[in-house]
């Protein structure tokens, strides 16, 4: 059953392939407000498609703050097994929380981790492509990425631009977690406004206006920037709406309602 | 006023002038830019096609966008990259920039293109050397005129990407060569100006001689970012902008323009700019609660109007001089006037002013007064 978010992102159904296919979305969270809820949602419906089109999905997960453990038991509280998924070649899993942490003075290693990186998902998805997969790439989080890349946004940029190169050579998508309030002391938020300008949709989780109440735990805003068709349309649309995340599931609903 | 930009990029450069040259700036709050860049790229590659300009081709540096998509771009407003007369090519700066996938695949095996954007397209594998793009770029504008003449232009989708990659002396070099090469006929580029300091933007201005700014239709209060403050206006603001120019004249005038655009179904507009109680073409006419000036009906009756003075009450014909007949029959009239009046008595002759002449517009109707 469909909810507000699903409807937000196109993953409602109302397509026969994956609606988020060649796109590049961000997700921005703060600490009042996680926003990796969201992260675990696409998983699920990802790789557990009412669809039997969807048959066919890969999902990479490029893990920089949890183990496979936790996402494991996660998403098998909302009924989306991933040993299972990885038995069968679906889920990739590349933990990078393992890494050893380069020279701080040498940022040319950061730089190359990331390159190495690039190459074992740009291999990875050549091979599940040339099985017609349809391909999602998952990162948790940029903000750790920058830490691996020795601070360099750079190189998180080069990276995430490659990423993207992916999404109109493959089709790919890509879905990316990022931290709003570690840049909210910044003037000018560079990484941050330079993800908004890559991304197609953006997804920000934030606590409500009013403070923090018992069974509203944020807000959600779902900015799909549309695409341009053969007229020329921009059809970008806005969503804005609330939620509380539960032991199995999320709830969504519109203020002074409940899902 | 668009069709202004896409004029002088049209005529491109005059004979002993560097080539025009277009920064096309936005930002977040307002990031209508590509869409701008998009029209005039769509535009030029028109006139090129149509052998209407004087450049014989466009050379587009692409950071941002696939070749793919931009021969896509082209194909669905009519223009073909693959015709038999070389006319497009891009500069491939967004499928490998920095020469990674060429260290995965191997040498000469990255391949993001179509096969339709293949012919047309080189793939630049270290965008950090600056150099050896602007050589390439001219040298790719140069294979449109073989040993021929005429002038080429070009087109970057992204100076925010080179500055990334390169020092803005390194990019403002590159800007000032392509546009002061003896073949450039146009150049032009976008710029988001979040992004860069407030300086470093000044220097790309400073090199155009039109620059054409992307403003928010209605200016958001969160300032930079996407807010969830203010989400109807971030969705206008996807959709509808302020469209500013400004016009360099080589006389060192400059001209402000101003255009609303928007996005629609049928694609890109541009609109005079709607005010509140003005009218449009830039009336200076005050915002008043009242009419400062008269309908065409008021005028008429204005003008039947019998002033005062004008007859005189005994019994004959009142005659009225309404300032149209010729001097010959104001003469007669006048003459015959002063022959009828009686030397005995007193009488105000009357000859009606000319209609109201409107004041010159350096003349104050106030000059004659004595305060």
């Amino acid at each position: 059953m469909d909810n507000l978010l699903d409807r937000a992102l196109g993953l409602d159904g109302r397509s026969d392939r994956w609606p988020l296919r060649g796109k590049l979305v961000l997700v921005e969270d703060c600490v009042e407000t996680g926003g990796a809820f969201v992260i675990h949602h696409i998983i699920k419906r990802f790789l557990s498609p009412q669809s039997s089109a969807f048959s066919n999905n890969s999902l990479i997960l490029v893990a920089f703050s949890q183990p496979l453990s936790h996402y494991d038991r996660v998403l098998r509280k909302l009924g989306c097994n991933l040993v299972a998924q990885r038995d069968n070649n679906r889920f990739l899993f590349f933990d990078m929380l393992n890494l050893r942490f380069p020279d701080r003075e040498d940022a040319k290693i950061g730089s190359s981790v990331l390159v190495s990186l690039f190459e074992k998902i740009y291999n990875a998805v050549c091979a599940l492509s040339a099985e017609n997969s349809c391909i999602t790439i998952v990162i948790d989080d940029i903000a750790l990425m920058e830490v691996v890349a020795n601070g360099s946004s750079d190189s998180v940029l080069d990276f995430l631009h490659y990423c993207r190169t992916l999404t109109s050579e493959f089709d790919c998508s890509v879905v990316a977690l990022n931290h709003g309030d570690i840049y909210s002391s910044m003037e000018k938020p560079m990484l941050m406004l330079n993800l908004e300008y890559l991304s197609n949709i953006l997804v920000r989780a934030e606590p409500l206006a009013t403070g923090s109440v018992v069974d509203v735990h944020g807000q959600l805003m779902v900015f799909d920037k549309g695409e341009r068709d053969r007229q020329g349309t921009s059809g970008s649309k806005i969503h804005n709406f609330h939620f509380r995340v539960k032991e199995n599931s999320v709830d969504f609903f519109y203020p002074g309602g409940r899902g | 006023m668009a069709e202004s930009i896409c004029r002088a990029l049209r005529d491109g450069a005059l004979e002993g002038e560097h080539a025009p040259a277009l920064t096309i700036k936005d930002s977040i709050d307002s990031p209508l830019g590509f869409d701008v860049f998009a029209h005039v790229l769509a535009q030029l590659s028109s006139h090129i096609l149509a052998g209407k300009s004087q450049s014989r081709g466009l050379v587009l540096v692409a950071f941002t966008r696939s070749p793919s998509f931009y021969v896509n771009l082209l194909k669905e407003r009519g223009l073909e990259v693959n015709s038999s007369r070389k006319w497009f090519h891009i500069l491939d700066c967004y499928t490998d920039p920095h020469g990674w996938k060429d260290r995965i695949v191997g040498r000469g095996k990255v391949n993001d293109v179509t096969k339709e954007a293949s012919g047309v397209s080189t793939l630049c594998k270290d965008v950090k050397d600056t150099d050896k793009l602007c050589s390439l770029a001219i040298e790719l504008g140069k294979g449109f005129i073989g040993e021929g003449k005429g002038r080429f232009s070009f087109a970057l989708d992204s100076v925010n990407e080179m500055l990334r990659y390169a020092s803005v002396r390194s990019v403002a070099r590159v800007l000032s060569d392509l546009r002061s090469h003896d073949l450039a006929s146009c150049v032009f580029w976008l710029l988001h100006s979040d992004l860069l300091e407030d300086k470093v933007a000044a220097v790309f201005e400073y090199m155009s001689s039109m620059v054409a700014s992307l403003e928010s239709a209605v200016p958001s209060p969160n300032g930079l970012r996407i807010s969830l403050a203010n989400l109807s206006l971030t969705e206008q603001n996807f959709r509808r902008a302020r469209f500013s120019v400004r016009f360099k004249r080589r006389n060192g005038r400059v001209r402000l323009m101003t255009e609303e655009i928007s996005i629609e179904r049928s694609g890109i507009t541009f609109s005079s700019v709607s005010t509140d109680g003005g009218t449009m073409g830039g009336s200076i006419l005050p915002k008043v609660q009242f009419n400062l000036q008269l309908s065409e009906k008021e005028l008429m009756d204005r003008a039947k109007v019998v002033l005062p003075f004008e007859h005189q009450g005994d019994g004959k014909p009142i005659e009225i001089y309404d300032g149209r007949r010729s001097p010959a029959d104001k003469n007669n009239e006048a003459a015959a006037t002063m022959q009828m009046t009686d030397s005995s008595k007193g009488e105000i002759i009357y000859l009606r002013d000319s209609d109201d002449e409107r004041p010159d517009s350096d003349e104050d109707p106030d000059d004659d007064l004595d305060i």
